[in-house]
């Protein structure tokens, strides 16, 4: 990795920078019992953790088998065995499906979607019979042991197929929640939490990260809650707030817009839906400015619904309209990609006009 | 249909073998759907091999001589009662036998029937097998270059390639998967086409928007490929029901692997196909692996060709490293599929003789003599060529040329290729509708601002 100067995320995190840009890290602050590892790595302890912890939980999917395509399920099957975890055949609706099945019986069913561009074919499933579950029988039955774990975003080279944000879909259906961890401690805490709520959950993984982030991950089994965002950096002139791996940007963003003199307040939503409208709240009523970024397409992401809440909740409060710097209202592009992304650049013209305006 | 049909079905399939001759009958005593069709003598040989697994079939089912009180007249046709409680077998008694042609030394078998291929296309295929083999090693060796973003080769899958697209004329319609590059290399798609796709260049028919490997030509027939695997099927299906209406003498013929026989889509596809009795040929590659799963954690059944069965649609299991064997079913399934507007399934028995990819190190999962054995003993490149050698229509002599030509042409397309500059900006924002909407505009003009304040953001190789 080129850029390895280090970043502090409001606790011991050290990480490397996936587009050579610099990060920070606060070295006197290592956490007991951490390890230095990636987010696959990170991801791969969990699950080996849920399925240690839990003789009920399954971990399943296309190519889980001998490791995922991603690295996520390494060694796995070796030590859990073949019955708990194991490939399927290639068909979404059924891997969806059949978690679904499977958690009904009191299972924890952990089903792996290759890319969240390959999540569609199971969107019925997903929407019409987990999303339903419980309401349906009036909470005879539910089938809140299921978690979909999906890597998703840009990856530099992905094209229309292997770089999608999708996560505003999931966000648009009562009775799923969807969480997006920014880094690998994050990761293993926050899918450790996705897979012992009494809910299902959609939680989608920034694959950019996978070997890129690093940083200090403890060993042992602990949970981040869900819908509880995290203020990660503290300011005063603006709110900036966003999910997953566009948290690495907007971070950038801040530490620029301070040399420019502009105090920004980032915040890291984490679970997207049910969100934590407090928290941001209690921001914005302090800085009085909003900016969301994602790498999902503007129109219809869920940056929408988070700026309608805000101004509905604080519009005597704020003193610029809501900013989002977002992906394009096109197609996810090969060879366009560095045009169609949230870039920091954009980020940061975006909070100074917030701030000016 | 029960146990037995599935029994009597594998035994006339087996009695059907090359060694035996095949009862002589004509097609058009057994074809209830069709008038009989003009077929060479061999081909009148071929086509009644064809048949006639259909027709022992539909005797089994026969229901003639059955005590009408025992009979049920039900949608579809008549259902015999029993008193025997039998299951149908999960399995047949035997696997669904496989159509060769060539052995594996290249000789033809005693007694095969297969369609003749002139002196003029049996070269030309050849010539496309070595062309894409070669276009394959240049390409790999880009990508682990850096050069090109991504690869996937078709190693192993040259004869499925080739000889398929040789069976159907330009106007059959091809609903492609990724692995079949070879199809459009026959229709006459430029190396330096191919080349520009993999460069994401401005000469890229797809404008630089899809990763390499994502071809599509319009003038070809050719269907642009999307990595979502199955979706094409159906797309198939619908196409060739508008060759149906417009009474074209034209077919369809889409491509999946065996991991792709797993989706919905599949399914939908086929029961739409029979349904709808559209022309379309179903052309699975069964490879063994999807990725790395292999197929036992894919299916169950015997393959993929006894699915045709469980739908309605007629199916045969060919060699997939034999050009002539597959060529031959192609070119059946064509007349078949065209002549009585009805699908086709055929399945290849092939392997993925190259990783997954260029992102897969498939030795991590699978025994590096499984891929050496069939790299060395099946290649189906140098079985056609042994084949053709022995025809007096090839020699070692034009093997070096011919493996020399196409090697400098491909380096010199991809020297070409990487120098042609990526599409303008303003095609980010074209195609996402037929014009762009007003969001577009106001996004276009925005991000324009954007390059201007920050242009070192921004890669100097792309038009703005
Ligand atoms: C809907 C969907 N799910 C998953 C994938 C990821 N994926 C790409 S190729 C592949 C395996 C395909 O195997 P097969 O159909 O046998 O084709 P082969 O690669 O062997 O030619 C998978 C799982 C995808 N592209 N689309
Ligand atoms: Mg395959």
């Amino acid at each position: 990795m080129a850029a390895t100067s280090l970043r502090r995320f409001g606790r011991s995190l050290c990480w490397v920078s996936r587009r050579g840009l610099s990060t920070s890290c606060d070295d006197k602050v290592v956490q007991q019992n951490g390890k230095s590892m990636n987010l696959y790595s990170a991801i791969n302890q969990a699950l080996h953790i849920a399925l240690e912890t839990d003789t009920r939980a399954y971990v399943f999917g296309e190519d889980v088998g001998f490791g995922g395509v991603f690295r996520c399920t390494t060694g796995l099957a070796d030590r859990f065995g073949k019955s708990r975890v194991f490939n399927t055949p290639l068909c979404e609706q059924g891997i969806i499906g059949f978690a679904i099945g499977l958690a009904a019986m009191g299972n924890r069913a952990i089903a792996e979607i290759q890319f969240a561009d390959y999540i569609f074919p199971a969107f019925d499933q997903i929407v019409n019979e987990a999303a339903k579950f419980r309401y349906r029988s009036g909470n005879q039955f539910n089938c809140g042991g299921l978690t979909i774990r999906a890597p998703y975003g840009a990856v530099g080279h992905g094209g229309h197929y292997h770089s999608q944000s999708p996560e505003a879909f999931f966000c648009h259906i009562p009775g799923i929640k969807v969480v997006i961890p920014r880094s690998p401690h994050q990761a293993k805490g926050l899918l450790l939490s996705c897979i012992r709520d009494p809910n299902p959950i959609v939680f989608f993984e920034p694959k950019w990260l996978y070997r890129l982030a690093v940083e200090e991950v403890p060993e042992h089994d602990f949970m981040l809650p869900l819908s509880e965002a995290e203020v990660v950096r503290e300011g005063s002139d603006i709110t900036l707030l966003g999910w997953g791996a566009q948290l690495s940007i907007m971070e950038q963003a801040c530490l620029d817009a301070e040399k420019e003199g502009i105090s920004c307040e980032l915040i890291d939503l984490k679970t997207l839906i049910p969100w934590d409208k407090e928290t941001v709240e209690s921001s914005v009523r302090k800085t009085g400015r909003l900016l969301i970024s994602h790498e999902a397409p503007v129109t219809g992401g869920f940056g929408a619904e988070i700026s309608a809440s805000i101004v509905e909740r604080c519009f005597s409060r704020l003193e610029a309209p809501v900013a989002r710097v977002c992906g394009l209202d096109t197609p996810f592009p090969l060879i366009f990609e560095p045009f169609y992304m949230p870039t920091k650049n954009k980020i940061l013209d975006a909070i100074k006009s917030t701030v000016n305006y | 249909m029960g146990l037995s049909t599935a029994i009597n079905r594998s035994s006339c399939w087996s009695s059907l073998t090359r060694h035996k001759k095949p009862p002589l009958t004509s097609p058009s005593t057994q074809n209830p759907r069709g008038p009989a069709q003009n077929f060479c003598d061999r081909e009148a040989l071929f086509s009644s091999y064809c048949f006639e697994s259909v027709k022992a079939e539909k005797e089994s089912n026969s229901l003639n001589d059955v005590d009408h009180s025992q009979v049920l007249d039900f949608p579809g046709g008549k259902v015999a009662f029993t008193t025997e409680m039998r299951f149908i077998s999960e399995s047949p008694a035997e696997r669904a036998h496989c159509y060769q042609v060539l052995d594996n030394d290249g000789q033809l078998i005693i007694c095969s029937k297969f369609k003749e291929v002139s002196e003029e296309i049996a070269v030309k295929m050849y010539s496309d097998m070595v062309t894409l083999q070669t276009m394959d090693a240049v390409f790999y060796e880009a990508q682990r270059q850096g050069r090109i973003s991504f690869y996937a080769t078709t190693i192993g899958e040259e004869a499925i390639n080739i000889a398929s697209a040789a069976a159907l004329t330009i106007d059959d319609l091809v609903f492609p998967q990724y692995r079949e590059p070879g199809v459009l290399l026959w229709r006459g798609f430029t190396l330096q086409e191919f080349a520009n796709q993999c460069f994401g260049n401005k000469a890229d028919k797809g404008k630089g928007r899809q990763m390499p490997i994502h071809y599509g030509s319009n003038k070809h027939n050719y269907f642009t490929v999307a990595a979502t695997i199955a979706t094409q099927l159906p797309h198939a299906v619908g196409a060739a029901y508008s060759l149906k209406m417009d009474r074209r003498n034209a077919c369809v013929i889409t491509y999946f692997g065996d991991g792709g026989s797993s989706e919905g889509d599949f399914h939908a596809a086929l029961n739409f196909a029979a349904v709808r009795e559209v022309p379309v040929i179903f052309f699975c590659r069964n490879n063994g692996w999807a990725i790395s799963t292999p197929t036992s954690d894919q299916f169950r059944s015997d393959g993929v060709v006894v699915r045709g069965l469980g739908y309605g649609i007629r199916s045969i299991r060919v060699d997939g490293n034999d050009a002539l064997a597959i060529y031959s079913a192609v070119h059946a399934a064509r007349e078949m599929a065209i002549s009585e507007q009805r699908p086709v399934l055929i399945e290849a028995l092939t392997y993925r003789v190259g990783h997954h990819s260029t992102s897969d190190d498939s030795t991590k999962y699978r025994p590096v003599d499984e891929i050496e054995w069939w790299r060395l003993a099946r290649d189906p490149v140098a079985r056609f060529r042994k084949w053709i050698e022995r025809n007096g229509w090839w020699c070692s002599e034009a093997e070096i040329e011919l493996r020399d030509s196409v090697r400098k042409q491909l380096l010199h397309a991809i020297q070409v290729a990487e120098k042609v500059e990526k599409s303008p900006l303003a095609e980010l924002f074209m195609d996402v509708y037929d014009v762009p909407p007003s969001n577009l505009c106001e996004q276009e003009k925005l991000l324009r601002e954007t390059i201007r304040r920050h242009p070192q953001d921004y890669p100097s190789d792309l038009p703005v």
